[in-house]
């Protein structure tokens, strides 16, 4: 994304309703500032992520994708963050083999009480984004 | 902290390959121990102390050598720390710290008394430095 | 075509002071669908409601985007004013534009920017929104209480009071469970057979409880609302509606040595029995591991000495099914088996017994008839050795368990307090590592035991026990003395640990209800849904949860209680309607759906299906039920022909929401 002329990386975060969603509102309950290329999307757990909308996102010009759900033992739906735990592991090792930077996707587990953590782990994650620049591999030129 | 304490602790938990912190104090092993009446310091001494460090301590115990490596307390540790591997890894750094071949075959007879276990002098000899 | 209505709040100045809100109306009214955008101060406010209200009449808006607060926060507000204008409550989206934009971003520009931005997916995810009905599914009036102790027994009083028809099923022949063997209960130290027994006789005669004794439950289908329960009623060998429990039968069997249950092996009763005097129902049944009819075929005794004829040789065991509206898991707990224990002793030597052994050897309806007397030789016990945690806090090294039992250290000191109490001349030691007494007047009594009744507490554990020329030989540790005390006990107390019941583990797969790794059932929320298990209309009570004394299980038993009432007096239950859907067209019937859903939600149907070539085939496909399914999505992942979808939350508009906002 370009804003004033400069590049500005583009991160598409996924959040659970029950935990991780809930960590993002405490942490602007709490003032607590990140960059504001992060945009959250809310699913209702964090099995509901489809390893394809991630693929999806970088198809359409995200620069990183970050997942967050509730830690493990703790799922609202007891047992969803594991599902999404394997399917993760699996699409690493697919994005290893498509050639796409390990440190472009991530897993993060944030309780709803961590708000401080929400907010470190985005300022770390756009850090370690805009060293690592703009994603062009997987860039679907047919959406251009 | 001193750091070469620290040294030593982690090569007690490396040579034991078991976590001090588990331990939480039950003193199933000083009260399995055969060898306690002759023991300056205890098992779950000995573990405690590695876990704090106190090597000025350790240094000076003698109750190591009365460790007849029996193993009871280590089967019968509720939290599996296994005192009996922490009591011959510190009897192993006592061993090595004195540097060298610090024991000759030579020197083996006037160690022998009633109080040393035969099987610290045959342990001696293996643990030399590798 | 899409009319949808953009409404941006200013939330006094916590949005509008970082985000330029007119801006974010003004670039989001040019979104194509979007017919009118706007912003207002306080669009939570009534005034703002009414302007949202007036807005969906007026525009004939088919969609609504809200840029306010989280959704978290004032969601089901806003479904109910878009509600009451007359459009479906789920055509409503909200852009998170306070606390994850205003209240996290300080340039003014980057924020507007990413105001806008959410406010495009939310667009962009509306207008891919189907209007929702929530279902409906009715409850049916009757709750199960599975297992017939002091927190079965006391859900089901609870239930039963509010009006409502409560079955409970108890394995064993009588209702009672492990409260029924002790002796005392802490810390009042009154009597456990005085007031269960009355409770049990309660529960006997309400009207509206029905006990199911030595019956399990073998099948569970259904959902919430109207579980259907296959009971296995086993063949007791007596007939119920004839038996008197005058007992007869149990002093004239002539096979004798059949180990007491009741009294834990102590002792020998009858084939026939009746587990215990105060037994609900007082009904004998026959062991059919001893009757010598029912192995040989030659006896029946039994059923010439019954005066109503109610001994029955032939009979089978019955299922019965039933429906019902809410279940309540109860299955309590059990010590653990000491055999790996060797340095105990435990079954080496008859004096090493457990804590609950004691309980019976000291109760007045036990084998020795309440005077504390060794099991070996039937000699007073002079020196007693307690130890603690015998199993508890262990590594899970296959003998113990990794939790704290929480109620050994209790009923130790109660042990202990009464045996100084009633034989002064006893010497009572208790090897413990830490004393635990969290609860009103708990220490206070642990303190007592102490300073009043002068028994020995020593911090440190016990290494071995040697039985020794009739004696205990205790090797032990004392940390505080650094001494390795010996004692030559009499008889040696442990403290077993506590571990749920074996029949909760295939309960709770019948239930599909989750259990944690130590086999207890695990909790909705663990500190705001404590009686409630995930899975919609189980609902958990007692130790089957975790460690509880009677107390605690009481209380929890009521608030289950509570739960089942709030359940049953509905008529319905409204279902999220933000549930899993198949697409029974490609759907190809592989059932990777069911095997992640933790709801047991997902069942499959054969259904005709017109092929290509006119002719028309059955295909098995998958189906949700929506009144069990929660709406988590595993399935629609797991789905390899991408058939399963979650309504609300679609593949279609997440993919959506990630398209806006990558654009």
């Amino acid at each position: 994304m370009q804003v004033n002329g400069a590049w500005q990386p583009t991160i598409v975060a996924f959040c659970c309703n029950w935990c991780s969603y809930a960590g993002a509102d405490l942490t602007g309950t709490n003032r607590l500032a990140y960059p504001a290329n992060v945009k959250i999307i809310r699913i209702p757990c964090s099995c509901r992520l489809n390893p394809l909308f991630i693929l999806r996102a970088f198809g359409r010009g995200a620069d990183g994708v970050i997942l967050c759900g509730c830690h493990p033992g703790d799922c609202h739906y007891t047992t969803g963050n594991y599902y999404a735990r394997r399917r993760m592991t699996l699409l690493f090792s697919m994005l290893d083999f498509l050639g796409i930077e390990r440190e472009r996707t991530r897993v993060e587990w944030v309780s709803a009480a961590e708000g401080a953590k929400f907010a470190a782990v985005m300022n770390d994650f756009v850090r370690q984004i805009t060293v690592l620049g703009e994603n062009k591999r997987l860039e679907d030129f047919r959406c251009k | 902290m001193n750091d070469t304490y620290l040294e030593y602790q982690a090569e007690i938990l490396r040579m034991t390959d078991r976590d001090p912190k588990r331990c939480m104090i039950c003193g199933k092993c000083t009260a399995s121990c055969p060898a306690f009446s002759e023991m300056d310091f205890h098992p779950h001494q000995i573990v405690g102390m590695v876990e704090r460090c106190e090597f000025d301590v350790l240094e000076t115990v003698e109750g190591l050598w009365h460790c007849m490596s029996c193993m009871a307390c280590s089967e019968r540790c509720p939290r599996d720390v296994q005192p009996a591997r922490f009591m011959d890894a510190v009897r192993q750094w006592r061993i090595r710290k004195q540097g060298g071949e610090h024991l000759h075959p030579q020197q083996v007879p006037e160690k022998i008394d009633e109080a040393t276990p035969q099987q610290a002098i045959a342990a001696a000899f293996r643990k030399y430095r590798k | 075509m899409q009319r949808i209505g953009v409404f941006v709040c200013h939330c006094g100045t916590n949005i509008a002071a970082t985000v330029d809100v007119a801006q974010v109306a003004e670039t989001l009214g040019k979104e194509p669908g979007v017919v009118l955008a706007t912003d207002y101060p306080y669009m939570c406010s009534q005034s703002g409601q009414d302007m949202i209200e007036n807005a969906i009449r007026e525009q004939k808006l088919t969609g609504v985007v809200i840029c306010s607060c989280s959704p978290r926060m004032h969601e089901a507000t806003f479904r109910k004013t878009v509600a009451r204008a007359g459009l479906n409550p789920y055509l409503l989206e909200i852009a998170n534009v306070r606390e994850q934009c205003s209240w996290v971003h300080k340039d003014r520009e980057e924020a507007t920017q990413k105001a806008i931005i959410l406010g495009r997916a939310a667009i962009a995810k509306v207008t891919l929104n189907a209007p929702l009905v929530a279902g409906e599914s009715p409850v049916v009036k009757r709750a199960l209480v599975i297992g017939g102790g002091i927190a079965g027994i006391q859900t089901a009083l609870d239930i039963a009071d509010a009006g409502f028809e409560v079955d409970i099923v108890e394995k064993e022949a009588t209702i009672g469970g492990k409260m029924a063997q002790l002796d005392k209960t802490f810390p009042t130290l009154d009597c456990a057979a005085c007031i269960l027994t009355p409770k049990m006789v309660d529960a006997a005669q309400h009207e509206k409880i029905n006990i199911l004794s030595y019956s399990e439950v073998e099948a569970v289908g259904g959902f919430v609302g109207s579980f259907r329960v296959k009971i296995r009623r086993k063949a007791r060998y007596v007939d119920e509606t004839k038996c008197t429990g005058c007992g007869l039968c149990t002093e004239k069997c002539p096979q004798k040595a059949v180990p007491n249950p009741f009294n834990l092996g102590l002792d020998t009763r009858r084939a026939i029995a009746i587990p215990f005097a105060q037994a609900v129902p007082k009904v004998a049944y026959i062991d059919p591991n001893y009757c010598t009819m029912l192995k040989t075929g030659k006896c029946g005794v039994c059923s010439k000495v019954c005066t109503v004829g109610a001994i029955d040789y032939k009979q089978q065991d019955t299922l019965e099914e039933r429906e019902y509206g809410a279940i309540v898991a109860a299955t309590g707990y059990r010590p653990i088996s000491l055999e790996k224990y060797g340095e105990y002793a435990y079954g080496q030597s008859p004096d090493v017994v457990t804590s609950l052994e004691l309980e019976r050897l000291m109760n007045a309806a036990g084998p020795t008839g309440g005077t504390l007397l060794r099991p070996s030789d039937r000699t007073h016990p002079k020196t007693i050795v307690f130890v603690q945690c015998v199993g508890s806090r262990c590594e899970e090294d296959g003998r113990g368990k990794p939790y704290c039992s929480k109620i050994c250290c209790m009923y130790t000191a109660k042990h202990a307090m009464l045996i100084r109490e009633k034989y002064p001349d006893t010497e009572v030691y208790v090897f413990y590592i830490d004393v635990r007494t969290p609860g009103k007047n708990f220490d206070e009594f642990y303190r007592r035991a102490v300073e009043e009744y002068g028994v020995h507490y020593i911090t440190g554990q016990v290494g071995k026990i040697v039985p020794e020329n009739g004696k205990l030989l205790v090797q032990g540790s004392d940390l505080l003395a650094g001494m390795q005390p010996k004692i030559a006990a009499d008889l040696v107390v442990l403290a077993a640990a506590i571990e749920p019941d074996p029949s909760a583990r295939s309960l709770a797969t019948l239930l599909t209800a989750s259990m944690d790794t130590n086999d207890f059932f695990t909790e909705a929320h663990p500190k705001l849904r404590p009686v409630e298990s995930p899975t919609a209309g189980v609902f958990l009570s007692g130790a089957c949860q975790g460690p509880k004394d009677i107390p605690e299980t009481v209380a929890q038993a009521g608030a289950a209680a509570a739960k089942v009432i709030g359940l049953l007096s509905r008529d319905h239950i409204v279902c999220n309607p933000c549930v899993a859907t198949p697409n029974e067209q490609m759907c190809n019937g592989c059932s990777s759906c069911e095997k992640v859903c933790p709801y047991g939600a997902i069942t499959y149907a054969d259904k005709e299906f017109r092929m290509p070539d006119r002719t028309t085939a059955l295909r098995r496909v998958a189906q949700v039920n929506p009144a069990v399914c929660q709406g988590c999505g595993a399935c629609t992942v797991a789905c390899p022909s991408g058939a399963m979808d979650l309504l609300g939350f679609s593949n279609k508009q997440i993919m959506a929401e990630v398209d806006a906002i990558c654009r």
